[in-house]
């Protein structure tokens, strides 16, 4: 495998992320935690988000069921949004974020349409992000797998 | 680096993700981590237990005289179910064996009223989310006051095992201490002193906040 296929990879993947920085899907904290990945710890960006999703899975699940009941109480939902939303802005998921602030916003107006369209947006942005995270996790293993050939 | 010079961190917080990237940064910053998901835990691993919450006669707390577990700083996250940061903070600072552990409270919301209570227990900085690595440059001075602190209690050891040093000598070796722990105060006084002039001319939301009269919608 020649050097350059590794080279075009990496410049994919710099592509990709920059890309999603410009749709602000991600913004510069997921910078930060690609910065703390090294060669001592070369899976780290692969770990956080495969944590983040199955943690986000969690929370949206929940939400979308606990939506579902007829008598709802708004405050409940408010310790997983602070849970989601901090995790969110924790892997710098930007929009996914807004999202959480949103909903935090519709239940604090007790709005109950409100926050059925506010979970909406939320699990539309996390489908686009898992998407995308997906395809960078492919890049990113493609990548690791070549430099371990190359070496 | 001898493994004595290393800071040892105790890091709490209920969230894995926030756990994992904390624990990342501070080794990023050569410090020996240990992480813990709730407060009451880290009270356990710092030697301090509760005793049963459902007798109500029995004293809150009471010390196990383990203390070869040391550590450094403990840095917690505000917002936690059971015991918060701050309930974690007060416990620390109310313990004999352990109010001298610097402690930074992370929190990712931005409330004055919050940072302010906080300070005034006596956390050393307040941290927005997510903590950034720069960040954690500030924590260096606070804990290298500590081991200064444990180096000049052993040094007072050694000088006493010391027979043959005379008393002339003695307090030439303590002159010499305290020149260079003045040192190091003075080069973190005036490394302080310029941070806190950038802060205040730059970016003040993020870490303390100094709200003059300034109305903040929460």
């Amino acid at each position: 495998m020649s050097p350059m296929a590794l080279a075009a990879l990496q410049t994919q993947l710099k592509n990709f992320v920059q890309s999603m920085f410009d749709k602000g899907v991600l913004d510069s904290q997921f910078g930060q935690i690609q910065a703390l990945q090294d060669s001592s710890n070369p899976n780290f960006v692969d770990e956080v988000i495969t944590l983040f999703c199955s943690d986000a899975e969690r929370i949206i699940t929940e939400l979308n069921r606990y939506l579902g009941y007829q008598n709802v109480d708004l405050s409940k939902l408010d310790s997983y949004v602070h849970q989601l939303k901090g995790s969110s802005s924790s892997i710098g998921a930007h929009r996914l974020k807004l999202a959480c602030v949103n909903l935090r916003q519709a239940s604090d107006d007790r709005n109950k349409e409100g926050c059925a369209r506010a979970l909406n947006l939320i699990t539309s942005e996390y489908c686009l992000l898992r998407s995308k995270f997906q395809t960078l996790i492919q890049l990113e293993r493609s990548i690791i797998a070549l430099e371990t050939n190359q070496q | 680096m001898a493994a004595e010079s290393q800071f040892h961190v105790l890091a709490v917080d209920d969230s894995l993700i926030d756990r994992k990237l904390i624990e990342r940064l501070l080794k990023t910053s050569s410090c020996q981590v240990t992480t813990v998901d709730s407060g009451s835990k880290a009270l356990e691993f710092l030697g301090l237990y509760e005793a049963d919450t459902t007798n109500p006669n029995t004293a809150s707390t009471f010390p196990n005289n383990h203390q070869e577990v040391e550590v450094n700083l403990v840095i917690t996250d505000y917002c936690m179910p059971g015991m918060t940061g701050y309930d974690l903070l007060k416990k620390i600072k109310e313990s004999s064996s352990l109010k001298n552990i610097p402690v930074v409270i992370m929190s990712s919301e931005n409330v004055p009223s919050r940072i302010s209570r906080c300070l005034e227990e006596g956390a050393e900085e307040f941290f927005l989310k997510p903590v950034r690595l720069s960040d954690l440059n500030k924590l260096r001075p606070h804990m290298l006051k500590t081991k200064i602190k444990d180096q000049n209690k052993k040094q007072g050891k050694q000088e006493e095992k010391a027979s043959f040093q005379s008393p002339k000598e003695q307090e030439q070796e303590e002159e010499h201490q305290q020149q260079l722990l003045q040192q190091k105060q003075q080069q973190q006084q005036s490394s302080n002193n310029k941070r806190k002039a950038i802060e205040e001319g730059l970016s003040p939301e993020r870490t303390r906040l100094r709200y003059n009269g300034i109305t903040t919608v929460v």
